[in-house]
């Protein structure tokens, strides 16, 4: 059993459910233990970077810290989510590089009781872990249900290959580990042309009109090559391309239907693991044709129009307020 | 040049923007190559291209590259930052450009920078981030209602009947009393 410090991200436990469940699923299945990292604070995203250096860097450093005082035996930090995975490795780079810079934010860090020794901890992305410490035979001999036959594109994205701080993968704009991983499952991968493009970030909330452009290049390249899926191994990535896709839609006039998957949720398929553990169901682009291709039952997304379990009187944002349509009556009753 | 400069004259715009950049920025190597701008996916929304906020920071134009909307507008893609030939690290300098700009008082569309404010806003109270409080208050204060309506109350049903998200804000961290300490010390240092 190997064992590490785990940085999960506060989407895994909001939108990315089905990430963490997949996660924990496959880590299982390959007898990886993840010690989560008590009392992890948000990594800050790219907002904090944006609004004040300093305490965005000792916001980051506050969970390096804490991953060192807990370290137990191992020292490498693995984080599911690009953009944490990156904030967390950001930190610990450049307090290692800029000494003076590393000083302060140590004396930050002071405040709070907490020391973080730069270069002490090995951040990596769960991608990193399943490719260079499990290693693809350890992989390949867990699957039992090879996805022979279903066509992906692997999406990796931005902040996993770049700046790639620790020379991690193969390549800043091609990197082909999650290539190599998917096939290792049987799938057959595409070529992708725009693996490592941007999915807009937080473009959607700020900028919609240059988002939809973004996460249409994606989806129309990957629906060129005929892709039954995408695959991503960010939580950003993810519900930009996959909760966006219909806007992204009527923006453009287009009638695109990816769906989007985690690459943990086709490890757990090929690994002959039940489609409900691994958060299928939960995504906005069914997957179920997709999936029914190589003889999957997926569950049937949750239909968007179906009345809340929740009441929306409870949202922060307003509810729908058009009559008509078959949902309305049954959202009255309820 | 800032090179030609006295030691005691006062920093320049480009010297600043260094010296507030962590790490060997290179932000004084630009050639004007225009990779970065060739490179960046979101240049199109920019008022102007990385490259040329590059030659406008050597030339010293303060106020015009602090009220820019460029910085804003990056996605922290790192393109330019791994295809430079001079390898400036230029998504860090436009996260400098950014805190310069609001300290400044020169930000002009405020709807980049107040999303960013209300995502740290619950981190800042919680220690964690709130993605459904955040949508929504964004939403409420920058989108307008006839976009909203048809747009979001379907995203937002969405996300919590698909995604199963919770629409109450997070649990706050235990360390919190101290995360608060942490940022407030940082945030001394930073305007030290």
């Amino acid at each position: 059993m190997s064992e590490y410090i785990f940085y999960p991200g506060c989407s895994m436990e909001s939108s990315a459910k089905a990430y963490y469940h997949s996660v924990m699923s496959v880590c299982k299945a390959l007898d990886v233990k993840l010690n989560e990292i008590d009392d992890w604070n948000c990594c800050g995203a790219t907002e904090y970077l944006s609004l004040d250096r300093m305490p965005a860097y000792a916001l980051i450093a506050r969970n390096l810290a804490l991953a060192e005082k807990h370290a137990n035996g191992t020292n490498t930090v693995v984080a599911p989510c690009s953009a944490c995975y990156l904030n967390l490795a950001k930190a610990d780079h450049y307090m290692h590089e800029d000494k003076a810079f590393g000083k302060q934010i140590n004396e930050a860090l002071a405040a709070g009781g907490l020391h973080y020794d730069p270069g002490t901890l090995a951040v990596k992305h769960l991608l990193d872990v399943v490719l260079n410490d499990i290693g693809l035979d350890a992989v390949k001999s867990k699957v039992v249900k090879p996805l022979t036959g279903l066509r992906v594109a692997p999406y990796v994205g931005c902040m996993l290959p770049r700046p790639d701080y620790g020379n991690r993968y193969s390549d800043t704009e091609h990197p082909s580990e999650l290539d190599d991983l998917l096939r290792a499952l049987g799938a057959e991968v595409i070529d992708f042309p725009l693996k490592t493009a941007c999915c807009g970030g937080h473009m959607t909330q700020i900028g919609p009109d240059t988002a939809f452009e973004l996460i249409r290049r994606l989806i129309s390249s990957a629906d060129q090559y005929k892709a039954d899926v995408m695959v991503a191994l960010c939580p950003m990535c993810q519900m930009n391309l996959d909760a966006f896709q219909t806007q992204m839609n009527g923006y453009f006039k287009t009638d695109y239907r990816m769906p989007i998957l985690f690459f943990t949720q086709l490890m757990g398929i090929a690994f002959g693991q039940k489609p409900e553990q691994l958060g299928f169901g939960s995504e906005f682009v069914s997957a179920r044709q997709a999936m029914a291709r190589i003889g999957i039952q997926t569950p049937e997304p949750v239909a968007a129009a179906a009345p809340a379990a929740k009441k929306p009187a409870g949202l922060p944002m307003p509810p729908p307020l058009k009559k008509g349509g078959d949902s309305t009556g049954s959202s009255e009753e309820a | 040049m800032s090179s030609t400069r006295s030691v005691n004259s006062p920093p320049t715009f480009l010297q600043e923007v260094k010296k507030r950049t962590p790490g060997e920025s290179h932000v004084e190597m630009c050639i004007q190559c225009g990779t970065c701008g060739g490179s960046c996916p979101s240049g199109a929304a920019m008022q102007h291209t990385p490259r040329t906020i590059f030659a406008m920071m050597r030339a010293g134009m303060r106020d015009e590259v602090l009220s820019s909307n460029t910085p804003w507008m990056c996605v922290s893609c790192y393109y330019c930052t791994v295809r430079c030939p001079q390898e400036i690290h230029i998504t860090d300098v436009m996260y400098t450009l950014k805190n310069m700009a609001l300290e400044s008082g020169k930000v002009q569309d405020t709807t980049a920078s107040d999303f960013s404010k209300t995502f740290i806003n619950y981190v800042e109270n919680y220690g964690r981030s709130f993605e459904i409080g955040l949508a929504g208050i964004h939403n409420l204060t920058h989108v307008k209602l006839a976009a909203r309506l048809p747009n979001m109350a379907p995203m937002a049903l969405g996300m919590l009947t698909k995604k199963g998200m919770s629409p109450m804000p997070p649990k706050r961290i235990k360390g919190m009393n101290d995360l608060k300490k942490i940022l407030k010390r940082a945030k001394e240092l930073e305007a030290a």
